[in-house]
């Protein structure tokens, strides 16, 4: 994880039409400006930056299955757990599973475990909106395949 | 079973803040009911799983964006309700 330039995800693990599972691992504290603010001298993953974790893999499973002709954002937050803290320097596993796909939107349930254990889980609508550019379609793209994922680049 | 209308209204009136006996066939989901394009997603949704189809929000938006179709087409109520009808007929059976 690059937390400051939110780059959540490490790995993706696996994929399909309508799950994913991807791998992270939380910087040190040490010389991050994230945990030197949240919080002076206990340093924990902010919360948010979970929620931002599962709508990433919420977001690339929709890319995956849209093959990245639309860019997924996120529109609603719904019925987030934060069950317990996340460390510097943790591992997690980061789960998302679609749970309908509408039209121009989907709702996807995401899920963070570390070392078997639950941490995190929300519900999450993202809208599918055509890319603004071309030179960002190409820049997910290319972060996809960073991950792992296999893209096909459009004909 | 209750109308689609009924249905729909009901819908709106769960997931908004629009209280049920505003709600009318009359009533233009968006200028009349005040429903944002958030909210309005939460709606499809529901209605979405409630029916079990696709409404196909983003064409019809285009539509009425293109002027071929007027926006009270798919937003009035009662016209919601008869496209919603339209869509859960020509759903395939089950099992076909």
């Amino acid at each position: 994880m690059r937390l400051e330039y939110f780059e959540m995800i490490d790995r993706i693990i696996a994929v399909d039409d309508t799950s994913l599972s991807a791998e992270c691992r939380v910087p040190a504290a040490a010389g991050n400006p994230v945990f030197a603010g949240h919080m002076p001298g206990f340093p924990l993953m902010p919360g948010v930056l979970l929620i931002e974790t599962m709508a990433q893999a919420s977001g690339y499973l929709l890319l995956h299955r849209l093959n990245f002709t639309r860019m997924p954002l996120l529109a609603s937050v719904k019925e987030a757990k934060l069950r317990s803290f996340v460390l510097p320097e943790a591992t997690l596993l980061v789960e998302a599973t679609l749970q309908h796909e509408g039209s121009g939107y989907a709702v996807a349930n995401g899920r963070i475990s570390s070392n078997g254990k639950k941490v995190c889980e929300v519900e999450l609508v993202l809208r599918a909106l055509p890319f603004p550019s071309p030179e960002l379609a190409a820049m997910v793209r290319e972060r996809a395949r960073s991950l792992g994922m296999v893209v096909v680049e459009p004909a | 079973m209750a109308s689609a209308f009924d249905r729909i209204a009901d819908i709106i009136a769960e997931t908004s803040d629009v209280s049920r006996d505003k709600i009318t066939p009359d009533s233009h989901v968006i200028n009349d009911l005040g429903i944002d394009s958030l909210d309005f997603l939460d709606i499809v949704f529901a209605i979405d799983k409630e029916f079990g189809i696709k409404v196909p929000v983003e064409a019809w938006t285009q539509e009425v964006n293109a002027g071929r179709v007027p926006a009270e087409n798919y937003f009035v109520m009662k016209n919601l309700a008869l496209r919603i009808d339209e869509l859960v007929a020509a759903k395939p059976a089950a099992g076909a």
